[in-house]
């Protein structure tokens, strides 16, 4: 009989923990005695993690046009959820950078931009779902493309905050890192396609400890025919909270109260 | 429908032939009944009030109005005639079919003491608001409604232009008194309201002022 070959090599027995040091990669500014952990996604992956307060996540497109959406939850009290409406309409923004925090409903910061190469993240809020990623590529499930099968924002994101608990209600509009979604003046969407170029990152700080769930398929905006969504790069870093100096402190009023009532939480 | 910018169209029905008209002071919740079928209207009765509001289906409260889903499918932000208010499984909840305001805010959200505290000052977390409008409508009414479901919120009246540099901007509102948007069921739903109660921005030109509801069976 034909032997049939694993589909990938596993570790050897006398070393098996694969941890690898993906980070060297495509993050290699970072000090080594700080980096935690990294990870290499694929597009169309998901993963979530519990970041604690004082941890900083990069995040590194390794491909044109890549796209990541995030959700985050307070990992203590998860009915704290970031919001939207309230982040926008505090920093009166409809785009993310350096400088600006992801609040939650209960006006703390959830998370700081700390760095950002790009310039403009969507915060907008859009999620490609099952059935507009099946009118838009048409199927590609698991029995015909294994691990390339197609996966929509939507589910990645629902496996993800089941795992914690959470259901589809739960489910808060994320924001799309590496995406950029511009409104003109009669309300209307307009995609920039390979907004991000492969090198682009940015880095997220944890003003609180964070459950952070991701999903790197496409932007549903995206015009691309083909369902090719980029991969990500993760690097997680031993950061400490924000100083009493720090840049997204002063970014805005809002941002220095937002973080002051996230360190509420955290009083010895 | 697609987003555009101002689709004013006036409805033909007649008040008297209403089967509820409440009227609604400011900084008052409401949680509403609606049947598939049923058109209702809702009157800024002196302008320029922020009526917050969330739809979910009755039979299924694990399913509510989605901004992002709405915004999605018509390419756009705002609100106006013909627009489709959708859930966050897709489904259409109700259809806007009469509008004499011509836009309708998605992406404010609703007032809360702790975003006071972010956006003002710490010493506002007293001051009275939407969110606390919606838990206390819910507590009371216990109908499988919790905080987890306060989504992002429709504020009908309100006017919150997006630039094209990526500004979220609030500007002058563009209702006036006894301007109205009219919307008709798709499905059975619950309407959570606040009449926002916000003293601290020009949304209710601070001046927070009545609303009135209208609803009328199928014809």
């Amino acid at each position: 009989m034909e032997k049939i070959p694993a589909p990938n090599d596993n570790p050897p027995v006398n070393d098996p923990v694969d941890a690898i040091a993906h980070w060297r990669r495509f993050a290699p500014d970072l000090a080594a005695d700080k980096v935690l952990f990294s990870e290499l996604v694929p597009g169309g992956g998901h993963w979530s993690y519990v970041l604690p307060r004082g941890t900083t996540l990069r995040m590194t497109a390794l491909d044109d046009g890549a796209n990541i959406s995030v959700v985050l939850y307070s990992a203590r009290e998860k009915l704290e959820r970031y919001n939207m409406p309230d982040s926008l309409k505090a920093q009166h923004t409809a785009h993310y950078t350096r400088g600006h925090v992801l609040m939650s409903d209960m006006g703390r910061a959830l998370a700081s931009i700390t760095a950002d190469s790009v310039g403009w993240h969507d915060p907008l809020g859009l999620l490609l779902d099952d059935q507009r990623m099946l009118e838009k590529y048409g199927n590609r499930n698991f029995q015909t493309a294994r691990n390339g099968m197609y996966r929509s924002g939507r589910d990645g994101l629902l496996i993800e905050i089941g795992k914690h608990g959470l259901s589809k209600r739960d489910l808060v509009a994320p924001v799309n890192f590496f995406s950029k979604v511009s409104v003109d003046d009669e309300g209307r969407f307009h995609f920039v396609s390979r907004h991000c170029k492969a090198g682009g990152h940015v880095e997220l700080r944890m003003e609180m400890d964070v459950l952070l769930a991701f999903s790197t398929a496409p932007h549903p905006l995206d015009p691309a025919p083909a369902y090719s969504p980029g991969k990500v790069g993760l690097a997680v870093w031993r950061s400490g909270s924000a100083p009493k100096d720090d840049y997204c402190r002063s970014f805005r009023p809002e941002n220095a109260r937002a973080i002051h009532n996230a360190d509420l939480l955290y009083l010895v | 429908m697609t987003a555009a910018a101002i689709r004013i169209k006036e409805s033909t029905l007649a008040p008297q032939h209403a089967v509820l008209d409440h009227t609604l002071p400011s900084g008052e919740p409401y949680l509403l009944e609606i049947t598939k079928g049923q058109t209702l209207r809702i009157v800024d009765l002196e302008g320029n009030q922020a009526v917050d509001v969330i739809f979910y289906n009755r039979h299924d409260p694990a399913e509510h109005y989605s901004a992002t889903q709405t915004l999605l499918r018509q390419g756009g932000i705002y609100l106006t005639t013909d627009s489709v208010l959708y859930s966050c499984d897709g489904n259409p909840m109700l259809t806007i079919v009469a509008d004499t305001c011509g836009r309708h805010d998605t992406l404010g959200g609703a007032c809360a003491a702790e975003s006071n505290t972010v956006r003002y000052a710490l010493q506002k977390k007293f001051m009275h608001n939407c969110r606390d409008n919606y838990l206390i409508a819910l507590q009371h009414a216990d109908i499988g409604i919790g905080k987890r479901d306060l989504v992002p919120n429709i504020n009908f009246f309100m006017n919150v232009p997006v630039t094209a540099e990526g500004q979220l901007t609030f500007a002058d509102g563009v209702s006036a008194p006894d301007k109205y948007v009219e919307l008709r069921a798709e499905m059975d739903l619950w309407m959570l309201v606040s009449n926002c109660p916000q003293l601290n921005n020009p949304c209710n030109a601070y001046n927070p002022t009545p609303a009135q509801f209208l609803l009328w069976n199928p014809e």
